[in-house]
């Protein structure tokens, strides 16, 4: 009877606050911070221009990026028929960093996805159960490590041998520890809290609250991070295909068009030009729009 | 204090004896049998045979690991598959030009990094800030071999002021540290501009600007003080990255160091040459993680007493 008297007064207001403020959801919280943050609105559009581009790459190319050859046109720079000129084999450079976009960003998605999806269980497992649990993964963590950056992943290849799929699995282990550190620590945060308590005690299973309960809440910083992570495994798998472990010629990867561009970096700059450009915009485009996510995402942001 | 030095350093053991153990197993994972590949494709199955007594690898695999590890300890990584020369050999030739390309590149990037993300704190969302960051956020996103390229086309091939490869001079480190530094330079600016946005908004800054001090005191000595202590941590995990980079740049300049060393090694398949610089990166990156660490204890008091 009690608690029925102290709960009316709420029910009665709700009708009076108008419906488009009242609805106050992450969404429409996330959406109203980040869309002040032009530069990062610009670059997340960029972004899925990229994505359209990439996708429809096959049917908008204007040659073969692999089997045409302009003989008579070796080597020019950029004009009306070559958009970004030709190369020393006579390939059409536009046509190849269309086709290149595919390439890279296929493998930025996919190897940071990867290591998304297992550093996260691996972060609200070691966070939630604490103990052995947390010991043994926390432990692979530092052994990930402890081989910096592109290391790891060449030590991958020379195993499993060169190739992008190899590259994409390198890239996708070496993105594992930093998800599971970055989960870990949201995980303890918010276990203790007292919506996780509450949940506990109405008898909910561990597998409920933290699917349900915890999970949600280390999204944030997995989504800020995921995109951020995106522009440094195109670099890796660019850089790797750049030193001969990953894509072979004539595969059109960015990184690997770079490294056929060397020898004739004197006579045709214009061939290693474009693949670098292409990177740096694709890359420059993740990064903006991960650096707006965050402040968008980040409560403590937006007392600045 | 001591007592943290002696936990850490304890605590290091069983990571760097799994990290031991799998650049060991690293050989046993290889497609195609050790003793082959170490015997070259011409040999004939007695010579194989042979060598495969020589390597110890009939013996059992913890047999062969504890022999492995006997040999780390003593230095002995092994003989190059190519030149038949011992690895600690190949690899004390090349560590000083890396080591050395690693450090000039470390220096001007922290120093350059630190003072821009000063900057750009001090003058948050005014120009300075903008042209900073804009260029921290370009530093980040552009790849070290094509800026390596770029430069050595701008100054080496077009302008003719510095060589293109080798290590001979000091004029030879110039391009490729800028190259390796660049990234890195960024990473720190942005890092500390936001490490520095947060120590101006704390209480202390606004005693120190209420009490009349200049505006130079007050973010010299109260703010950049208090700011280092994160961008020491973040200083230390940028040594890997710069590790890892050098791989690159030092392809990219034809750099005798122990980069273009792995690359080559990769390439022809010579696994005792991958084994021992693998376990020398590690090691290397593990040891100033654990520098960096020692250095913020002294520096932040909480830390030592957890």
């Amino acid at each position: 009877m009690n608690e029925q008297a102290e709960l009316q007064p709420v029910d009665a207001e709700m009708p009076a606050v108008p419906a488009a403020t009242a609805v106050r959801t992450p969404w429409t919280e996330f959406w109203r911070k980040f869309r002040k943050q032009h530069v990062a609105v610009v670059a997340g559009l960029f972004v899925g221009l990229l994505i359209l581009l990439a996708i429809g790459a096959p049917w908008i190319v204007p040659y073969d990026a692999e089997n045409f050859f302009d003989y008579d046109r070796l080597n020019t720079p950029p004009s009306l028929r070559h958009w970004f000129g030709v190369d020393p084999l006579g390939r059409d450079i536009f046509s190849r960093i269309l086709m290149g976009s595919r390439i890279s960003l296929t493998a930025g998605f996919v190897s940071v996805a990867v290591g998304a999806v297992v550093g996260t269980a691996m972060g609200l497992v070691a966070g939630y159960y604490e103990g052995w649990w947390d010991r043994i993964i926390m432990r692979i963590c530092d052994v990930l490590f402890a081989f910096p950056g592109i290391l790891l992943a060449i030590g991958i290849v020379a195993i499993l041998g060169g190739g992008m799929g190899n590259v994409i699995i390198a890239v996708a282990i070496f993105s594992i520890p930093t998800f599971a550190r970055l989960v870990r620590g949201n995980t303890l945060a918010l276990k203790h809290l007292t919506f996780v308590e509450a949940a506990r005690s109405i008898g909910a299973s561990d597998w409920t609250i933290v699917v349900r309960h915890i999970f949600p809440g280390t999204i944030a910083a997995v989504v800020v991070y995921f995109s951020l992570r995106i522009g440094t495994s195109i670099i890796t798998a660019a850089s790797l295909s750049f030193i001969g472990m990953g894509a072979q010629p004539p595969t059109p990867e960015w990184g690997a068009m770079l490294n056929e561009a060397r020898a004739d970096m004197m006579t045709s700059p214009h061939v290693a030009l474009f693949p670098s450009l292409a990177i740096f915009c694709t890359v420059l485009a993740f990064n903006l729009l991960g650096d707006g996510l965050r402040d968008a995402l980040d409560p403590k942001i937006e007392q600045r | 204090m001591l007592q943290y030095l002696v936990k850490r350093l304890l605590g290091l053991i069983p990571t760097l004896a799994l990290v031991a153990l799998l650049v060991f197993l690293f050989v046993h994972l290889l497609p195609g049998d050790p003793a082959r590949l170490a015997a070259g494709p011409d040999a004939t199955p007695e010579t194989v045979a042979l060598v495969r007594q020589d390597l110890g690898l009939d013996k059992s695999l913890p047999e062969q690991f504890l022999r492995f590890t006997r040999g780390v300890l003593q230095g002995d990584f092994g003989r190059s598959l190519r030149t038949k020369r011992p690895v600690s050999t190949e690899i004390g030739e090349r560590f000083m030009p890396t080591f050395w390309l690693t450090f000039a590149a470390m220096a001007w990037s922290v120093a350059i990094g630190m003072l821009i993300g000063t900057l750009s704190a001090v003058w948050r969302n005014r120009w300075p800030d903008r042209v900073g960051m804009t260029l921290a956020v370009s530093g980040i996103s552009f790849p070290a071999f094509a800026l390596g390229m770029v430069l050595m086309q701008v100054f080496s091939v077009q302008l003719h002021w510095l060589p293109t490869v080798g290590a001979d001079t000091w004029r030879h480190y110039i391009l490729p540290s800028l190259t390796l530094g660049a990234a890195v330079a960024a990473i720190m600016a942005r890092f500390t501009r936001s490490s520095f946005v947060d120590i101006l908004q704390e209480d202390y800054v606004r005693t120190a600007r209420a009490k009349g001090l200049p505006e130079t005191v007050v973010v010299v000595k109260h703010g950049l003080r208090n700011a280092l202590i994160p961008v020491v941590t973040m200083m230390g995990l940028q040594f890997g990255f710069l590790l890892g980079g050098s791989i690159v740049v030092e392809v990219v300049f034809n750099w005798p160091g122990l980069g273009r060393l792995l690359v080559d090694a990769v390439d022809m398949r010579d696994y005792p040459v991958i084994q021992g610089l693998v376990l020398l990166f590690s090691f290397e990156f593990v040891l100033i993680n654990l520098i960096v660490d020692v250095l913020y204890a002294v520096i932040n008091p909480t830390i030592r007493y957890r």
